[in-house]
């Protein structure tokens, strides 16, 4: 399968990565490489196989359900690139 | 450096992990001694940018902490050890990017839970090395540092170190360090350590945690040891090993003494050779040294059998379906607002601009790459032909080993790497794909979960390290590095770079 130029911009749409117009032409063309590399996956039989979930077969661990954590605000903000009275900060959200 | 410190000590930076364990526990060097010795290396070593964060402060501070230890006759090995770490782990208070320009500034508040164990049992940490961004890559050219540069050198060219752990082989063959934390979720541990001439193991998937370590293909990546021995090899590992409740698949199995598992004795084991492995094209002298391997193990009372691991071809596209896909959800968090970078937004930007701006400006272009080609493989319509196609193929893989494994294999022999180490800007400029090539033999066994070791074995006729690859049963890492002890000593391999930089 070959990626074009709207496929390209599609894509990075869903991936929230701004990719100006005029390199929108050479991306395509690297994902299509990428995708036909991916192709060759179509020649396996793979009927009746499940597909595999988990490296070693472990069912994930329970734990209870309580306040193990927190109380960290200070520290959970120290990072942040914009963070106002005990919150993150983001640009306007709703109109 | 202390005025008194003799010129062993001064040298003690190309130690082995095992001998200075040995040296400090006598008293016949310090930590201190041992840490300024690899400090002046690494500020000699500028030219490998192999270090790319470094931390003297807290290395004298820790190196002082643990002789107060030793000289208290409390002293676990690797109290007093000092080791680079990949810039992937979080180290506390320690810049922590992963190779990227997204995460600049990022300074954790917590350590990861593998160096968390490492400052517990009183090892040293000299800084945070170089890598590929978000380690995707195989020749270290991706991370936002410029390339970390192989120490081995044969003509005017300078060489990449190999991938994604290319700082901390590069540390580990210059001898700027005694160890290095690596990590490997396609061959990231294996082949720059074949590229430098030094050992990598990757541990069964779960034996070490992966909790604190910048997540790229969360059912591949597994952290392991970078050192100049097997030794060395077995003894961070079990430092490194264990379960932890902050990771849902670390294994609740005890952690063996690895080290005393260096018998040297594999006689009557049956190692694997695949026959899927000996690829069209493959060079003369990565068929001669796999040939050489087999003999030292036949020499060693091992029986070399011939296997099949169908499905060894179709590994490398089903590793580039599932490693982007998983990178695609895991980097979203990438957002602009938690922590890194912010783009500068213009005037009416909203929260979308914010987020499409900063991924631009933070992600490279390969991780841009495999974000997106992740992204299309999970979108709808597409995710059955993909995504759900690859994860069949990764059970017929994993089925392979299973099978061979069945029939009595105790170890597979295989090539690391499909050459010694190329010259940076050499290769994937134009096709990504050509730089993918580069983990055939690496990336079946992160898709199996399995554990694998490179052993430095031979020079090629340039003069530059090649490597073999052991991979082991689930969970047997003792045996595995035991097969690896015999291979390493049968090999000899005791070359060492030039020292240009």
């Amino acid at each position: 399968m070959s990626i074009d130029s709207d496929t390209a911009r599609k894509v990075a749409k869903l991936s929230r990565i701004r990719v100006e117009e005029g390199d929108l032409p050479e991306l395509a063309q690297k994902l299509s490489s990428i995708l036909g590399f991916m192709e060759q996956l179509k020649d396996v039989d793979v009927t009746g196989v499940e597909p595999m979930t988990s490296v070693t077969p472990m069912r994930l661990k329970r734990r209870a359900d309580v306040i193990s954590d927190g109380n960290q605000q200070a520290a959970v903000l120290k990072n942040a690139p914009d963070a106002r009275e005990g919150f993150f900060a983001v640009p306007k959200v709703v109109e | 450096m202390s005025a008194d410190m003799s010129g062993a000590a001064s040298r003690a930076n190309g130690w082995t992990v095992a001998e200075a364990r040995d040296a400090l526990r006598k008293g016949e060097v310090t930590a201190v001694d041992l840490t300024m010795a690899c400090l002046t290396a690494i500020d000699a070593g500028d030219g490998l940018n192999a270090f790319v964060h470094k931390t003297p402060e807290l290395a004298l501070e820790q190196a002082r902490a643990a002789d107060a230890r030793l000289a208290g006759g409390d002293a676990p090995a690797m109290c007093g050890i000092p080791v680079g770490v990949k810039d992937l782990f979080a180290v506390k208070g320690v810049p922590t990017q992963a190779g990227s320009n997204i995460l600049r500034g990022f300074r954790p508040e917590y350590d990861s839970t593998v160096t968390a164990k490492l400052w517990g049992a009183g090892a040293v940490c000299l800084g945070k090395l170089n890598m590929d961004e978000f380690a995707m890559g195989s020749s270290n050219e991706s991370s936002c540092y410029g390339p970390a540069v192989n120490p081995w050198k044969v003509d005017d060219r300078q060489l990449t170190p190999g991938g994604s752990s290319g700082g901390s082989a590069a540390a580990v063959a210059a001898d700027l360090c005694l160890a290095a934390l690596g990590t490997d979720t396609g061959g990231s541990i294996r082949q720059p350590a074949a590229f430098c001439g030094i050992t990598g193991i990757k541990p069964t998937y779960g034996r070490v945690s992966r909790w604190g370590i910048v997540a790229y293909a969360s059912s591949l990546d597994q952290a392991g040891p970078m050192t100049r021995t097997v030794r060395d090899a077995a003894i961070v590992l079990e430092a490194m090993a264990g379960h932890d409740p902050k990771d849902s698949t670390s294994a609740e199995l005890a952690v063996p003494d690895f080290e005393a598992a260096l018998t040297g004795d594999i006689r009557g084991k049956k190692i694997g050779i695949p026959r899927e492995y000996r690829l069209d094209g493959m060079p003369t002298e990565i068929a001669a040294l796999w040939d050489r391997g087999m003999d030292m193990m036949r020499d060693a009372g091992a029986e070399i059998v011939d296997i099949s691991l169908p499905h060894t071809k179709y590994a490398l596209p089903t590793y580039y379906v599932i490693a982007p896909a998983e990178a695609s959800s895991n980097l979203a968090r990438y957002d602009g607002v938690r922590y890194g970078h912010r783009a500068k937004l213009a005037q009416g930007d909203g929260i979308t601009e914010m987020y499409e701006k900063t991924r631009a400006e933070g992600f490279g272009p390969e991780v841009q790459r495999r974000i997106m080609a992740g992204t299309y493989v999970l979108s709808a319509g597409f995710y059955d032909a993909y995504y759900n196609r690859a994860r069949k193929v990764r059970a017929l893989i994993k089925r392979d080993f299973e099978l061979a494994f069945a029939a009595g294999i105790d170890a597979i022999l295989a090539p690391a790497t499909p050459s010694s180490a190329f010259g940076l800007g050499e290769q994937g400029g134009a096709d990504p794909v050509e730089m993918y090539l580069n983990d055939v033999f690496t990336v079946t066994l992160n898709l199996a979960g399995l554990p694998g070791v490179a052993v430095p074995v031979g020079l090629d006729a340039k003069g530059l390290p090649l490597g073999l690859q052991l991979i082991g049963r689930p969970w047997e890492e003792a045996d595995l590095l035991n097969h690896a002890y015999v291979l390493e000593r049968a090999a000899g391999f005791v070359a060492k770079p030039g020292k240009w930089w």
